[in-house]
């Protein structure tokens, strides 16, 4: 099923009378759920741009190629910087905004300027009885009533059908700088992130790829802005990581942070992938017993990406740790989200129940 | 503006409810006597007062449990309160409720540069959470102008905003996790150290919700390295129009300025006469900050300065040194307390689309001319967060309920062009009864069913956000 408007998508949610696998691109296939698919795809357009009020409106199914052009054309971007899963999970398709609101996909420049949920304003969306419903709006700063928005962020459809979202955007940067640290082991590296994202030099990346290139590992710091900020910040990191070792500094250098981004690293080898959320001081540590084939860092350590032999639970392994720990692709015989402590795993059964009394939205997805 | 009527059931039972609530806390943390739960009457909305049942002061997460246990029990209404300088009634008790005060409860729990968080108990202030950690250099970004007073539960209860959240972002962008008590006394953790919900987002959602949900003890808040430096400019307009060109063009140039702050001339001339910071007389001021190390600053500050000198300003003035940028703030940072000086007045706190600015202000001037009550407008216009100041005389038969309407009515406006009720200041009382000018009921709807889970029984602060008429059967139930 493929609705074309809002109200014909709420009209077959309202005569559904059995599960639905909602979908946007198809591209994150993250959970499982059966259903009769429905799509979102057909929902698609930008409804309003406002350059100068930092604002962009769209359907649920308008491809992020489409508002990364639109954006591009006033020289403004998605700084939350969302990952395309598409090379992670092998699918193909076509990402879009809804996908990555339901999602709440966010990139590196997370750990600075923050997540998808951060720069989501506003949301319509169809319940799982099928009642249209909006929350939030088209301003940066709304306070009326509670925050469905952020609810609505992240709950894969299993509360609603996003049919349109409103989000805060950024300028573009000038330039992007990078420093580069060689041969760190991974504490010492989430050492050297942590004293950069503490500095005043407002990094807006911090990655550390124990691989790195040709086996030697490799830590990342990005900067961005105006030339000559960039330019001084990066000598200013610099200095400041003398600690460290001989830092290398690139101006002008985007590329490598698409692939941070998409976690190119693990893309292409076999095995369950599983993203961890932590915190940074606790990462090294916790990635030692994991037994992993593969890591890599993001958000300064806080958020750990783990190829694990497959099948592997990697949970058992992570024991009690300040975060939760995501089953991103494979077959590990276990939950895909991290389950939740009694009483909130009663709150969220609660609010599910209210907002998808017959459970018929993407049934088991967050499980 | 209505009030529930209180239980009789619970009036009458006042005796047995404070006795169990002194069974579970020491004798000085449950106020009873009438003389003193008036200190708890109101908040920083003062045009409404009543004092509650008994007010509570309990010193820690177990005794909060405690006594929500006891209440929930006994059937009693709970209010939430941290400083009480909300503005929109949120901390207002009703008779037959008990004041919840975490006030007591404001220590740091533990400090943490490398992964770059404080955890503090709720009750401390905004100010004191930058307090503990700036000798490290480290600041917490939201920075409510009542910073100094009010409390970590309240901002976050209220997701209150700052001067400088055009680039930092509000209380929820700002808070990695919390402890919290429902209102039949479960204790749990939200978030935590690490970023964003492995599951749903249920920290975004209890953060904005009012005191509602459940009792806010503590909080993991992320913290910052303070900038190299920071400087703001100040121009001056012949028209509001211009002005908000001139936000547009700074904003579309690509520099983000931490903050971008706007007065009109009744406000610069309250101003003027009340702090004499040497504000140029005009329609329309702009003060812009930029942040960075000098030479960064001297950059942005050119850029700036370009857009702001090519749209004729009356005024253009660069902070040579901390002295006058501390001249330049002075006028804005006094801006309530001169409006204050002239009259009593009601703070407005509408959110609009930036592009609408000159319409809403225009609109704004002629309405003042229709009710009859001056108006000084003073707000953050990089985000369209508009701060309207009416004055009445509360001494005056019919004015405040005159300043009401007005007030209402200019809140309409702001969701006629787009924008919204309420910015940062939260619903309350306040705005409670506009709420369906902005949601249809099904959107109310949605919202309340959220309250349901966490409060089936609606004992926690619930005559407060959602219309009184929307939420009676709920309530009563
Ligand atoms: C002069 C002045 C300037 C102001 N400037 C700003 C500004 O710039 N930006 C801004 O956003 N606001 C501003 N405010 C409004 C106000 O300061 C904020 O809303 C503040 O966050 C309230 O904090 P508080 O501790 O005083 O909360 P209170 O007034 O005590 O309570 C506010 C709400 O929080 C709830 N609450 C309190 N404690 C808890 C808890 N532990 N758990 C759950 N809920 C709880 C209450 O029930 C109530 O609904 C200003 C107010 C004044 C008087």
């Amino acid at each position: 099923m493929k609705p074309q408007t809002e109200a014909e998508l709420a009209e077959i949610i309202a005569g559904a009378n059995g599960p639905l696998h909602i979908t946007g691109g198809s591209t994150r296939p993250i959970g499982r759920t059966k259903g009769a698919a429905l799509s979102t795809a057909g929902l698609s357009g930008v409804t309003l741009y406002e350059p100068g009020a930092l604002t962009i409106v769209a359907k649920a199914g308008t491809p992020v190629t489409t508002i990364e052009a639109e954006l591009a054309k006033e020289n403004q971007r998605l700084a939350f910087e969302p990952m395309d899963h598409r090379g992670l999970l092998g699918t193909t398709g076509e990402p879009t905004i809804g996908g990555v609101v339901a999602a709440n996909v966010s990139g590196p420049r997370r750990i600075a300027v923050g997540a998808c949920r951060d720069f989501a304003l506003g949301v319509r969306f169809v319940d799982g009885s099928g009642t249209i419903i909006k929350n939030g709006g088209r301003v940066m700063k709304n306070v009326t009533g509670y925050d469905l928005v952020k609810l609505i962020c992240g709950s894969y459809g299993t509360l609603g059908v996003l049919t349109e979202v409103s989000l805060k955007v950024l300028p573009n940067v000038e330039t992007t700088g990078c420093v580069l640290l060689h041969g760190l082991d991974d504490a010492t590296a989430i050492a050297a992130l942590s004293k950069a994202l503490g500095s005043p030099f407002e990094a807006t990346g911090a990655a550390h790829l124990p691989n790195g290139i040709d086996g030697v590992s490799v830590t990342m710091i990005r900067i961005e802005g105006f030339e000559k900020s960039v330019t001084y910040r990066a000598e200013k990191l610099r200095d400041l990581l003398k600690g460290f070792g001989e830092a290398t500094i690139r101006i002008g250098s985007e590329k490598d942070w698409a692939s941070v981004r998409d976690v190119s690293a693990l893309a292409d080898q076999k095995g369950d992938v599983w993203r961890i959320s932590t915190k940074p001081s606790d990462a090294a540590a916790l990635t030692a017993v994991l037994g992993a084939t593969a890591v890599q860092y993001d958000w300064g350590g806080g958020l750990i990406w783990a190829l694990m032999p497959e099948g592997a639970d990697l949970r058992a392994k992570l024991g009690a740790c300040d975060g939760h720990a995501t089953l991103i692709r494979g077959k590990a015989d276990t939950s895909t989200f991290h389950p939740e402590p009694a009483p909130l795993a009663a709150i969220t059964t609660g609010l599910r129940a209210k907002f998808d009394p017959r459970g018929i939205l993407n049934p088991g997805m967050m499980t | 503006m209505e009030m529930p009527a209180p239980d009789a059931s619970v009036l009458s039972r006042k005796d047995q409810i404070v006795e169990r609530l002194r069974s579970v806390l020491a004798a000085d943390a449950v106020i009873s006597d009438i003389a003193e739960t008036r200190a708890y009457e109101c908040d920083a909305l003062t045009a409404y007062k009543c004092p509650p049942l008994c007010a509570v002061l309990p010193a820690n997460t177990d005794e909060v449990a405690a006594v929500l246990k006891i209440c929930h029990d006994m059937g009693v209404p709970v209010v939430p309160r941290g400083s009480g300088t909300s503005l929109a009634g949120g901390a207002l008790p009703t008779a037959d409720s008990v004041i919840l005060g975490v006030a007591k409860m404001n220590q740091v729990i533990e400090t943490n540069y490398d992964d770059r968080y404080i955890r503090v108990q709720t009750g401390r202030t905004n100010l004191s959470v930058t307090g503990a950690v700036e000798t490290n250099g480290f600041f917490y970004a939201p920075d409510p102008s009542s910073q100094l007073a009010c409390a970590i539960a309240g901002n976050i209860a209220m997701n209150s905003g700052g001067a400088h959240c055009l680039k930092y972002g509000v209380t929820t962008n700002n808070l990695m996790g919390l402890r919290m008590v429902t209102m039949d006394g479960q204790i749990m953790d939200i978030g935590g150290a690490h970023l964003d919900s492995g599951g749903l987002d249920l920290l975004g959602l209890i953060c904005g919700s009012e005191g509602q949900l459940g009792v806010v003890t503590e909080a993991t808040l992320r913290i910052l390295h303070k900038p190299e430096g920071a400087r703001p400019v100040l121009m001056g307009y012949d028209s509001s129009e211009v002005a908000g060109q001139v936000v547009t063009d700074i904003i579309k140039a690509g520099v983000l300025p931490v903050a971008i702050e706007f007065m009109d001339r009744p406000c610069i001339e309250a101003t003027e006469a009340f702090a004499k910071a040497g504000y140029p007389m005009c329609e329309a001021l702009l003060i812009v900050e930029v942040e960075g190390s000098d030479d960064e600053i001297d950059y942005q500050l050119d850029l700036i300065m370009k857009i702001a000198a090519s749209h004729n300003p009356v005024e253009l003035r660069q902070a040579k040194d901390a002295d006058e940028a501390e001249r330049i703030w002075l006028g804005r940072k006094s801006a309530f307390g001169a409006m204050g000086q002239i009259n009593d007045y009601m703070c407005l706190d509408g959110t609009i689309p930036v592009s609408s600015l000159p319409f809403v202000l225009k609109r704004i001037g002629e309405m003042s001319k229709e009710f009859g009550l001056d108006v000084g407008n003073v707000f953050h216009a990089g985000d369209g967060n508009m701060h309207p100041l009416i004055l009445f005389d509360a001494n005056k038969p019919g004015d405040l309920e005159l300043c009401e309407e007005f007030g209402a009515e200019i809140l309409k406006l702001c969701v006629e062009v787009g924008g919204c009720l309420t910015g940062e200041h939260g619903v309350g009382i306040e705005k409670r009864d506009l709420m369906n000018v902005q949601f249809d009921p099904q959107d109310l709807e949605a919202q309340m069913a959220v309250k349901d889970v966490f409060d089936p029984a609606w004992l926690l602060n619930a005559a407060k956000v959602f219309p009184l008429e929307t939420s009676r059967s709920r309530r009563a139930a």
